[in-house]
């Protein structure tokens, strides 16, 4: 909680010559670090931002983890377990990154338990096969591996380092969910048409992942200005469809969108419209699994809190 | 090795690796339910190590056997049926409340910390080596629930009670991991295995005491109850059918496929 030290030595400057320090001070390409001056604007995305991030790592722990007793070999097991445990991983660091601002873990999870703060969307549908495992580590995570890497180079220190380490990690699951996804398109024609269904279930959702369109995105021009994002929701979408959907097709895979073609002028891979009312409506809390994930993580909470009051009333007659 | 004593000894490792299993999943149940984001990470970081360690075993009885590892420690895991699994019943029980869990843990650990380290004097080189190696893992998970144990025993009237009710349900299962069968016999007469007698008074020496520091009471003081309470190694309770329809239902939805 050192973010909410006061400095010692008044800073008797206006905000507005604080504004403009701290403005050149990102133009120059320099990190913003806990105790440093900041608008309360930057502050309040920075932990809207981190906090969604930690949600999104601990509910996503929920549609994998269904399947880890399920795994069909020992060694995807392992795998999987230390996927979903990563994930667990990355959603402390976050949780700490975000503490630095001010926030507390327990005003953070309340906020998530109440149905205040989001998480990814993309947590809201379901996992119906093995299949999935692979859809989501090659589809789910390389989407968010383009987020998180121009996170990595976003302005606020703490954030941008917890981002560089969680990508090394994600490129890992990434690179498991593609071989899931290979051996199962090159397997038996069952197994293919597994592969098959999966993709078309998670491929727009996926998409979806980047956000609403540029023009529809309230948050995007302050981010930007303060160098917390380099890109737009659209350019990582475009990236992502570039980089994932030749790949998909050489495995004899097809992609659910009868408008996605390869644009010679462009050098670009052009696609349909997104289904924006699904968007919305997932966003709201009327997904597939929405509910279901919510009650997942407050029964969780509820089941462990005569665990946590144990913790403490031992911890109080352990010091005294 | 005469071929009953090779026998033997696959018997002993296959239930050595069951028991493992079966403990690492339902520990593994627990990845993204635990009561603190933490232990959604150490839980799931020990199931790890269960399961790493069941395939110690298994590619170990795939040595004595002559078989390829990978492909015997896969067969006997997703292709095996309920009565052919050798675990003890007590890791088969659903995974219960947070108490339940971590007292299995720590009891388990703790006769599983006994028993390697009887397992390095084997004189199958293998079994101590790699009983040596399990060790060196096995201390941090036994410092873990024993940090646990405490805490609950000693923490709340509820997790107190909590504990003890766990208690008092586990150690009806405890007895059977030290059940010696006619198998246990020849392979201690061959210094491969520790006598499972041995293995209970250490392991009852050590676990009693912590208990009762932890403000919990054994059950029936420090003795098991006499040779009628004896469970065999292939009788188990209705919980590992549905166990194992769940960890073998992807693998069998076509046997020769490559997953």
């Amino acid at each position: 909680m050192y973010g909410a030290t006061v400095d010692p030595i008044e800073d008797i400057r206006s905000d507005e010559e604080k504004l403009a320090e701290f403005e050149a001070r990102i133009a120059r390409g320099e990190k913003i670090e806990p105790g440093d001056w900041m608008p309360e604007e930057y502050r309040r995305q920075l932990i809207r931002m981190i906090s969604q991030h930690a949600h999104s790592e601990v509910v996503g722990m929920l549609p994998e983890g269904a399947f880890i007793t399920r795994a069909p070999n020992l060694r995807r097991k392992l795998i999987l377990i230390a996927k979903v445990q990563d994930e667990g991983g990355h959603g402390q660091y976050l949780y700490h990154a975000a503490e630095t601002l001010g926030a507390t873990r327990e005003e953070m999870l309340e906020a998530l338990l109440s149905g205040k703060a989001k998480y990814s969307s993309i947590f809201n549908y379901p996992t119906l096969s093995w299949a999935d495992m692979g859809a989501i580590g090659w589809l789910v995570d390389g989407a968010a591996i383009l987020n998180q890497t121009m996170l990595a180079k976003c302005s606020y220190g703490p954030y941008a380092r917890a981002m560089v380490r969680i990508c090394a990690e994600e490129n890992f699951h990434r690179r498991q969910g593609q071989d899931i996804v290979i051996t199962l398109a090159l397997g038996t024609p069952e197994q293919k048409a597994m592969m098959q269904d999966s993709i078309n279930r998670w491929w727009w959702p996926t998409l979806m992942m980047f956000g609403p369109h540029d023009t529809d995105s309230p948050n995007s021009a302050v981010l930007i200005r303060w160098g917390i994002k380099t890109k737009t929701n659209d350019e990582l979408r475009q990236s992502f469809v570039d980089q994932t959907a030749p790949e998909l097709m050489a495995l004899g895979l097809t992609i659910p969108d009868p408008n996605l073609y390869y644009d010679e002028t462009s050098g670009h891979w052009h696609f349909g419209e997104i289904d924006w009312d699904e968007f919305w409506n997932v966003v709201k809390g009327n997904g597939p699994c929405n509910a279901e994930r919510m009650a997942t993580r407050r029964q969780a909470h509820e089941d462990g809190l005569w665990v946590r009051e144990a913790m403490a009333a031992y911890a109080e007659k352990d010091q005294s | 090795m005469n071929p009953e004593l090779k026998q033997a000894l696959v018997d002993y490792l296959l239930a050595m690796a069951d028991d493992e299993l079966i403990l690492g999943h339902r520990n593994s149940e627990w990845c993204g339910h635990a009561p603190i984001l933490e232990e959604d990470i150490a839980f799931a970081n020990i199931a790890l190590d269960e399961i790493g360690h069941a395939i110690v075993w298994y590619e170990l009885a795939a040595d004595v056997l002559g078989e390829e590892r990978d492909t015997y420690a896969n067969r006997m895991v997703y292709f095996r049926d309920a009565p052919d699994y050798r675990n003890a019943q007590m890791v088969e029980l659903p995974k219960g409340d947070w108490a339940f869990t971590m007292l299995r843990q720590y009891l388990f650990d703790q006769f599983e910390m006994v028993r390697l380290e009887k397992l390095t004097q084997s004189s199958y080189t293998p079994l101590a080596e790699a009983a040596a190696k399990i060790c060196t893992e096995e201390i941090y998970h036994l410092r873990h629930t024993q940090a646990w144990v405490r805490r609950l025993g000693l923490g709340t009237e509820e997790s107190n009670r909590r504990m003890q009710t766990a208690l008092n349900e586990l150690m009806r299962y405890y007895e059977q991991l030290f059940s010696p069968s006619l198998a246990d016999t020849l392979l201690f007469e061959a210094n491969i295995v520790p006598f499972q007698t041995e293995l209970m008074v250490h392991t009852l020496e050590l676990i009693v005491p912590f208990l009762v520091e932890a403000n919990l009471i054994p059950p029936r003081g420090s003795n098991f109850v006499g040779p009628n309470d004896v469970i065999y190694r292939h009788e188990h309770t209705e919980h590992l059918n549905d166990l194992l329809s769940n960890l073998q239902q992807v693998a069998r939805l076509d046997p020769m496929a490559k997953w």
